[in-house]
């Protein structure tokens, strides 16, 4: 072998090199379709929806049979009940999964729930609009009524039951990210505080749970970006067909804060009336775009907001080892 | 299994690994104690005397049970499912398996530092204040006094009293080791169990380590277990042999290492242990 081997071109080589090009040309067109996809849809809604989007657009509430004025309230009501749900989810979520891994011994009790996690995650949408109609409004809200004679309360369509169905739909998610985070404690971290006399319930919110806040906001992430723009499960449980007020009572008559049980206004909902129940659908489709628009905008931030924030907790202290 | 009758009688007569201490001086006593895993025994009628601020060292075989004669004394063996204990430990005289032990008091007052070490990801000054902090101390000015004076103890100060409020993890293996040993000082406990404190470390590691224990036994009862005959040799005032989970022998060290009794610890000691 000489060097000068090297400058002969080698045909052979040459045709295989062909092959290989138009197969990776193959691959590449392949992985990147799902981009084009995006793109597509993505390029679709901005270049349809941009137009509409004012700052009165953002800040109005809907007027003439919805060809007009905004869409604040659904802005509003769909971040308002995106917020209530992951308050009743998180410590209902995060607080089964520290159940099942720190207390409960492995056994059929465990299993049965894993189970019905599981099971719950597989559920289609608009099943869980039903059973929170009949279970929250229909029982558990007149039964309250009743209870507190407090008329008709609790047992109507009202935000807190349609964040509470929104929240048994993400309860899964959080469960199993929560467990996934508390398992990748190191063991040995629970001894050594348990040794150094620390109780069991000292050692989870001093040890385990500082070192598992990166995967539980993880999981805080996947249930609002799995409950924030879902329509079925408000559809028989809170939302408004048309309401311009926004959700607020004053507390103590001065402090505004969002009503629980006030109905709501929300961007997907509001979407599927004008695109299916308006009386001019034609005359609201920029109005649907626009619409779109800032919801998919607005489940970006969140998901971005949250990003950030794990992206802090990682950063801190310790974080550095788990990943 | 029959449970063994301890009766004052029982603890103080003499037993079958026998050397002669002075019963003030001793910290920490066994008689007939047996630990079961579910049917598995691990622990077979151990009868020890370990002395007040002195070092104690066990050896053995892997499986022995070292490691399970260890944690009777700061029931950590409490936290394993179907664990059963016979027979009985105590120290300063108390039954710490009696049922008005408080198990949290008790961890306090017998510290312990793992083979691995494990510090906690967070930084150096909240590792070694964790347990004062459980103590309920939250004056910052007397944390750091402990944190100062624990880290001294554990010979670790120097290295590190420049980045206290820098992560644990980023220290090397001998570092994080000692400042977990800190970490277990800084609740002035009286007692330190030591599992293979040094086996995961590199030589000039180890001797630090070593160093530290003789240190330390001005004032505290230690106990260590060692895979290293040499350490054993060194650092220990008593040395037990376990094997399948009896106490064959335990004695001074220098005897266990130089005229043992028992042919079989002869064999491990001298490395003909098949
Ligand atoms: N958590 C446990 N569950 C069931 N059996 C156990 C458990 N821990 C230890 N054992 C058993 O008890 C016996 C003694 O184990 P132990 O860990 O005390 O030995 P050791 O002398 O410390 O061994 P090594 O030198 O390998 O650390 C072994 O047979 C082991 O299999
Ligand atoms: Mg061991």
């Amino acid at each position: 072998m000489t060097t000068a081997l090297l400058a002969i071109p080698n045909l052979q080589a040459r045709r295989i090199n062909v092959l290989e090009a138009v197969f990776m040309a193959i691959l590449h067109f392949l992985a990147y379709l799902p981009v084009c996809a995006l793109v597509l849809i993505l390029g679709k809604i901005v270049h349809s929806g941009i137009g509409v989007i004012t700052w009165e657009f953002l800040t109005q509430a809907p007027v003439e049979g919805m060809t007009k004025g905004g869409i604040f309230p659904c802005i509003f009501g769909t971040l308002s009940i995106t917020l209530l749900m992951i308050l009743i989810a998180l410590p209902i979520g995060v607080g089964a999964a520290i159940y099942m891994v720190e207390y409960a011994k492995e056994g059929v009790w465990v299993r049965v729930i894993r189970a019905a996690v599981n099971n719950l995650a597989g559920i289609p949408s608009v099943v869980f609009g039903l059973f929170g109609m009949g279970f929250f409004i229909l029982f558990v809200g007149h039964h309250l009524d009743e209870v507190l004679r407090t008329g008709l309360l609790f047992g109507k369509p009202c935000m807190l039951w349609a964040a509470a169905t929104l929240a048994i739909l993400v309860l899964p998610v959080i469960i199993v990210s929560t467990e996934e985070a508390l398992n990748a404690v190191p063991q040995s971290h629970r001894s050594a505080s348990m040794a150094l006399g620390a109780t069991k319930w000292q050692t989870i919110r001093d040890v385990v749970l500082p070192q598992a806040k990166g995967g539980i906001l993880t999981g805080a992430i996947l249930a609002i970006s799995r409950g924030a723009g879902e329509t079925a499960p408000i559809l028989f449980t809170g939302c408004a067909y048309f309401l311009p007020r926004l959700p607020i009572v004053k507390l103590f008559g001065i402090i505004p804060m969002i009503n629980p049980m006030d109905q709501f206004m929300e961007l997907s909902y509001h979407i599927f009336i004008m695109a299916t129940q308006s009386t001019n659908a034609q005359k609201t489709m920029p109005i649907q775009f626009g619409t779109t628009l800032v919801l998919i905008s607005l489940t970006f931030f969140l998901n971005l907001g949250a990003i950030l924030l794990r992206s802090h907790y990682r950063k801190s202290l310790g974080q550095v080892t788990l990943q | 299994m029959n449970r063994p009758e301890t009766t004052e009688k029982n603890l103080k007569t003499e037993h079958k690994s026998g050397v002669e201490m002075d019963e003030a001086l001793v910290k920490i006593k066994t008689r007939a104690l047996s630990v079961y895993y579910g049917a598995t025994q691990a622990l077979k009628q151990v009868d020890m005397d370990i002395k007040k601020q002195a070092v104690t060292a066990l050896i053995g075989p892997s499986g022995c049970g070292k490691s399970t004669f260890l944690r009777v004394f700061n029931r950590m063996n409490d936290m394993i499912p179907d664990t059963r204990l016979e027979g009985k430990a105590t120290i300063d005289g108390i039954d710490i398996y009696s049922p008005n032990i408080n198990v949290v008091t008790l961890r306090r007052l017998v510290g312990m530092v793992f083979q691995k070490s494990n510090p906690f990801p967070k930084t150096i000054f909240d590792n070694v204040a964790y347990g004062p902090k459980l103590n309920g101390v939250t004056n910052r000015s007397q944390l750091e006094e402990i944190v100062e004076r624990s880290l001294i103890q554990a010979a670790i100060w120097d290295e590190v009293k420049d980045r206290l409020h820098r992560s644990a993890m980023e220290l090397s293996g001998g570092q994080q080791q000692r400042v977990c040993i800190a970490r277990a000082l800084a609740v002035s406990p009286e007692i330190l169990l030591m599992d293979e404190p040094a086996s995961a470390l590199d030589p000039i590691s180890t001797a630090k380590i070593e160093e530290l224990i003789h240190d330390l036994k001005k004032e505290y009862t230690i106990v260590i277990v060692t895979h290293n005959m040499q350490q054993a040799a060194r650092v220990s005032d008593y040395t037990g042999f376990f094997l399948l989970g009896e106490l064959i022998e335990f004695d001074k060290t220098e005897r266990i290492f130089e005229v043992p009794k028992d042919k079989r610890t002869e064999d491990y000691i001298t490395g003909r242990f098949g």
